[in-house]
C-alpha cells in the first residue's frame, strides 16, 4: 500500500479524487449510506409516533438516532475516515462539534436555570406584596 | 556524521514526509478551506438551534408545534433531501470519471429533488402564515421561521449554485477550477442534509411527540 504524503481533500472518496476501480466500489459506499440513512430516518419517524415506548425516553432516543444518522452521512457521503490523510479534516470537525455542543448545551443549561429561578409560586409572590 | 545515522534509521516509506513533499495540491487546500467555512456555518446553525430549543415553549397563547406540523409533508421533504444527497454523490462519481452526460443527468435529478423540497417548505410556510401563525405570532414561531427559513435559504442558494456549476461544465468542461468548485458544492449539499437531520428531529419529531 502506498501512502500519499498529502492530506485528502474533505469529500473525496479516494486520495486523488478519482475513483480507483471502475466505479463499483464508490457506488456501493453511497448506496450503503443511503440504505442506513433511510433506515435511521424511518426509525426516527416510527419512534416519534409509536405508543409502545416509554414517553419520557422518546426525545433521548430521537437525539441518539439523529446523531447516528449524522455519523452515517459524514462517513458514507462526506468520506471522513480515521486515516492519516484525514487527520486535519477530523480535527477541524472535532473543533466544530465542540463549539456546537458548547453553544447548545450551554444555552439550554443557562436558560433552564434562569427559568427555574424566575418561576415563583403565586402565594409567595402575594406574601412579598403583603410585606410592603 | 549524525545526519547520516539519522537517515539510515528512517524507513523508506517515511522518507517523503508531508514537510518534504512541498505544498499540498490546490484541490486539498480549497476543499479544506471550504470545509472550515461549512463548520462555521454549522456553528451559526447551532445558535439558531439553541434559540429554538430555549423558546419552544414560549407560544404566547398561540398555536404549538404539535398543532401546526404536518408529519406527512415533513417525511416527503426528508425523503427528497436525502435522495438529492445520494444523487449529488453519484454526480461527484460521474465528475471523477469525467462523464459529462451522466453529470448533467444526476445534477438535474439533484436540482429537481432540491426544488421539490423547497416547494413543499414554502407551501408549509404559506399555510402557517395564512392561518395566523406567522413569525410575529410568538417567540416560538419567530425561532421556528428563523431556523427552518435559514436552512431553506441555504437550499435555495445551493440550487442557484448548482445551475451556475452546470453552466461552467457546459462552457469550460472539466477544468481543474470547475472540478474544485464542484467538490465544494457537493460538500455544501451534503452538509445541508446533515443540518436537516438535526432539524427534522429537533423541530418536527420532538415537537410532535411531546
Amino acid at each position: 500500500m502506498t501512502t500519499t504524503p498529502y492530506d485528502r481533500a474533505p469529500g473525496d472518496n479516494s486520495p486523488s479524487g478519482r475513483p480507483q476501480e471502475a466505479d463499483a466500489y464508490p457506488l456501493l459506499v453511497y448506496t450503503t449510506g443511503l440504505f442506513l440513512a433511510v433506515l435511521l430516518t424511518a426509525t426516527s419517524f416510527w419512534v416519534a409516533n409509536t405508543s409502545l415506548l416509554w414517553p419520557p425516553g422518546v426525545a433521548l432516543g430521537l437525539a441518539v438516532l439523529a446523531i447516528a444518522q449524522m455519523g452515517v452521512h459524514l462517513v458514507f457521503f462526506l468520506h471522513i475516515t480515521t486515516g492519516a490523510d484525514n487527520t486535519n479534516n477530523v480535527l477541524a470537525l472535532a473543533f466544530g462539534v465542540l463549539i456546537v455542543a458548547l453553544v447548545i448545551a450551554g444555552s439550554l443549561w443557562i436558560m433552564d436555570n434562569l427559568n427555574a429561578n424566575m418561576a415563583m409560586p403565586m402565594n409567595e409572590l402575594m406574601d412579598l406584596h403583603m410585606q410592603h | 556524521m549524525n545526519v547520516a545515522v539519522a537517515v539510515h534509521d528512517v524507513r523508506p516509506e517515511d522518507m517523503v514526509g508531508a514537510a518534504e513533499a512541498g505544498p499540498a495540491p490546490k484541490r486539498t487546500v480549497v476543499a479544506y478551506g471550504f470545509w472550515i467555512f461549512l463548520l462555521s456555518d454549522i456553528v451559526m446553525f447551532s445558535a439558531f438551534f439553541a434559540a429554538y430549543a430555549v423558546l419552544v415553549r414560549a407560544t404566547a397563547g398561540g398555536p404549538t408545534g404539535a398543532q401546526l406540523f404536518n408529519q406527512v409533508s415533513v417525511a416527503i421533504e426528508t425523503a427528497c433531501l436525502l435522495a438529492s444527497s445520494y444523487t449529488c454523490g453519484l454526480m461527484s462519481l460521474a465528475i471523477g470519471s469525467q462523464r459529462q452526460r451522466t453529470t448533467y443527468l444526476w445534477a438535474a435529478i439533484t436540482f429537481a429533488l432540491g426544488a421539490a423540497f423547497l416547494a413543499l417548505e414554502i407551501r408549509e410556510f404559506a399555510a402557517m402564515i395564512a392561518a395566523g401563525a406567522g413569525p410575529q405570532r410568538s417567540a416560538f414561531l419567530s425561532a421556528f421561521f428563523a431556523l427552518v427559513g435559514c436552512h431553506g435559504l441555504h437550499v435555495s442558494i445551493g440550487l442557484v449554485w448548482l445551475v451556475v456549476m452546470m453552466a461552467q461544465v457546459a462552457i469550460k468542461g472539466f477544468a481543474a477550477t470547475v472540478e474544485r468548485r464542484l467538490l465544494c458544492f457537493s460538500l455544501f449539499w451534503h452538509a445541508l442534509d446533515i443540518i436537516w437531520v438535526g432539524l427534522f428531529t429537533v423541530v418536527y419529531l420532538m415537537g410532535v411527540s411531546q
